[in-house]
């Protein structure tokens, strides 16, 4: 991708910021449909209608509130500390949008071809916690604190499990880049991972039980990490107001909220390129049919997106299903169930990859 | 370690029940009635928003005095006599004018209570709810027919006739005294 608009203009710096227009784009868009997706969902599975007054249907909805959140004033109090007050949603912001460097949308779209991706994407949103712990220790409020002390203890202790499935995820294939785990996973759903790899054999049959106990923890786990119910506590509204941003408002506030649906669509493109075979066609390729070469990048872009919001549906879904965990619940179901399972998988696998 | 499988188990598997059951939520039909485009239909004996027929209003006063929170006004001038006042639609003269009917609707707590005494039935409950306002003077209503000037002309009427009565009456005090020839001294 940066190399062929760099050949196209012959100039770094526009290369790169085309090449970093495309996640962000996607950011803002994932965003933009997503609030109005969960209400939409959320409104649908309580049997309600959701909004239904701006434009058909309510799309506008969050156009609309976007509008509304750009003239606001920004209101911020006296007892803060105004530096990482400031900075704090600026760097949660980057923490989410760094990760979509290493994420492949589709074999062309892809920002680095870094050999580390999946390490890169794991150490970078670990910056997410930083902003939070920041944005809540700055704002001065208790419940901002709490929830930020929150944050980090559940984002710290769920990066755990998170950690031992990609390593098995790692180990198994041999590769840390997303992008070559994506390839290694080629067109068809009965090569992806979850249903053993693309290689035939005992070893596939062998693997599927603990592909599925793996995609679970890493879903569970990732869940955890952007901070959805059922394990939102550091935002819990009924107890913290809304957690750690709760001293923020108009854009600042937005940057939350964008940063949430970005980590949305990031851990599910994680989960996706993990298990799910990332860019990969389940049914083949239109273009391989009508033998149009340019078509399979466009094709593998579509299935990537749709993969990713099956995953944000999902995530939309549990929601609306679950209540929150107790904080105690939240710990003893990571370090009780979670890891020893992960790392019971892990060893499993390492045997079996070893046949 | 039976128990911690069983655990795991039952967690995954009440998730996915949960799950099923919001899943099939998501596809019922919404109970919600779109308000101001779809409106309920009203139960028969729903209080509202009163209406009086001052056609019928004999200005007797019992609907003021029913009320519990006194947010009904009455005023009533007299008729003089061969003024025609008409008849109510059940056949009842009317003796009154009726100069002032007023109901703070602000204040109304929408009890029915002075609906059951009135003679005439000309005070009864509609089905109009939606009756908000910006500034609390226009929950006042005013159910009197009659004008200014009207209701002038009908005061001024009313205190002629009296003070044309007092008048007569003064004179029919007097004219006795006058009349009666003091007995003549024999």
């Amino acid at each position: 991708m940066y190399q062929y608009f760099y050949n196209l203009l012959g100039n770094e710096i526009a290369a790169t910021l085309i090449t970093a227009a495309v996640p962000l784009v996607n950011v803002l868009l994932v965003a933009l449909i997503g609030v109005y997706l969960e209400r939409k969902v959320s409104a649908h599975m309580q049997d309600r209608l959701g909004p239904m007054r701006t434009g058909w249907h309510g799309v506008f909805q969050t156009v609309a509130d976007f509008i509304k959140m750009l003239q606001k004033e920004d209101a911020v109090s006296t007892e803060i500390d105004k530096k990482l007050y400031n900075i704090a949603p600026v760097l949660v912001f980057t923490g989410t949008f760094a990760a979509y460097a290493a994420i492949p949308f589709s074999s062309q779209l892809i920002g680095s071809e870094a050999e580390v991706g999946i390490f890169y994407v794991v150490a970078i949103s670990s910056l997410v916690v930083a902003g939070i712990l920041m944005a809540g220790w700055s704002s001065n409020n208790k419940y901002s604190l709490l929830g930020a002390m929150r944050s980090a203890a559940q984002i710290v202790s769920y990066e755990i499990p998170t950690a031992i499935v990609i390593l098995s995820m790692v180990m198994l294939t041999g590769t840390l880049s997303l992008d070559k785990f994506s390839q290694m996973q080629t067109a068809y759903f009965w090569n992806w991972n979850i249903f053993g790899g693309a290689e035939l054999g005992l070893v596939k049959f062998l693997l599927i039980p603990f592909m599925v106990v793996g995609f679970i923890i890493v879903f569970i786990s990732t869940l955890a990490e952007v901070n959805r119910t059922p394990f939102d506590i550091p935002e819990a509204e009924s107890e913290l107001v809304a957690g750690y941003f709760t001293e923020y408002c108009g854009m600042k506030w937005a940057m939350f909220m964008l940063s949430e649906y970005g980590n949305m669509f990031a851990v599910s493109a994680i989960v996706t390129i993990l298990f799910f075979g990332g860019y990969q066609s389940p049914v083949g390729y239109v273009g391989d049919l009508v033998g149009a070469d340019w078509m399979i990048p466009l094709e593998q872009g579509f299935w990537f997106l749709a993969k990713g919001w099956f995953f944000i549906f999902v995530q939309m879904w549990l929601r609306w299903t679950l209540p929150r965990l107790r904080v105690d619940q939240l710990m003893s179901l990571c370090w009780k169930y979670l890891i020893p399972y992960a790392f019971v998988n892990l060893i499993i696998i390492g045997f079996i990859s070893l046949i | 370690m039976k128990q911690y499988f069983k655990d795991t188990w039952d967690g995954i598997w009440t998730v996915l029940i949960g799950m099923k059951i919001t899943f099939k939520h998501l596809f019922t039909p919404a109970v919600t009635i779109q308000y101001p485009d779809v409106k309920v239909k009203l139960p028969d004996r729903v209080r509202n928003r009163l209406y009086v027929n001052i056609d019928d209003c004999i200005g007797c006063d019992q609907c003021s005095r029913a009320c519990p929170v006194s947010c009904i006004e009455i005023e009533t001038v007299k008729g003089v006599p061969g003024e025609d006042l008409g008849t109510t639609s059940n056949g009842k003269k009317k003796a009154l004018w009726v100069t002032k009917f007023n109901i703070d609707f602000a204040k109304c707590c929408y009890c029915q209570l002075c609906v059951f005494p009135c003679p005439t039935e000309c005070i009864y409950m509609t089905d109009i709810y939606e009756f908000s306002e910006y500034d609390r003077n226009n929950f006042v209503y005013n159910f009197s027919a009659l004008t200014k000037e009207e209701i002038n002309q009908k005061k001024t009427n009313f205190e002629k006739f009296q003070a044309e009565k007092e008048a007569q009456k003064a004179a029919a005090a007097a004219k006795p005294k006058t009349d009666t020839p003091p007995a003549a001294p024999n």
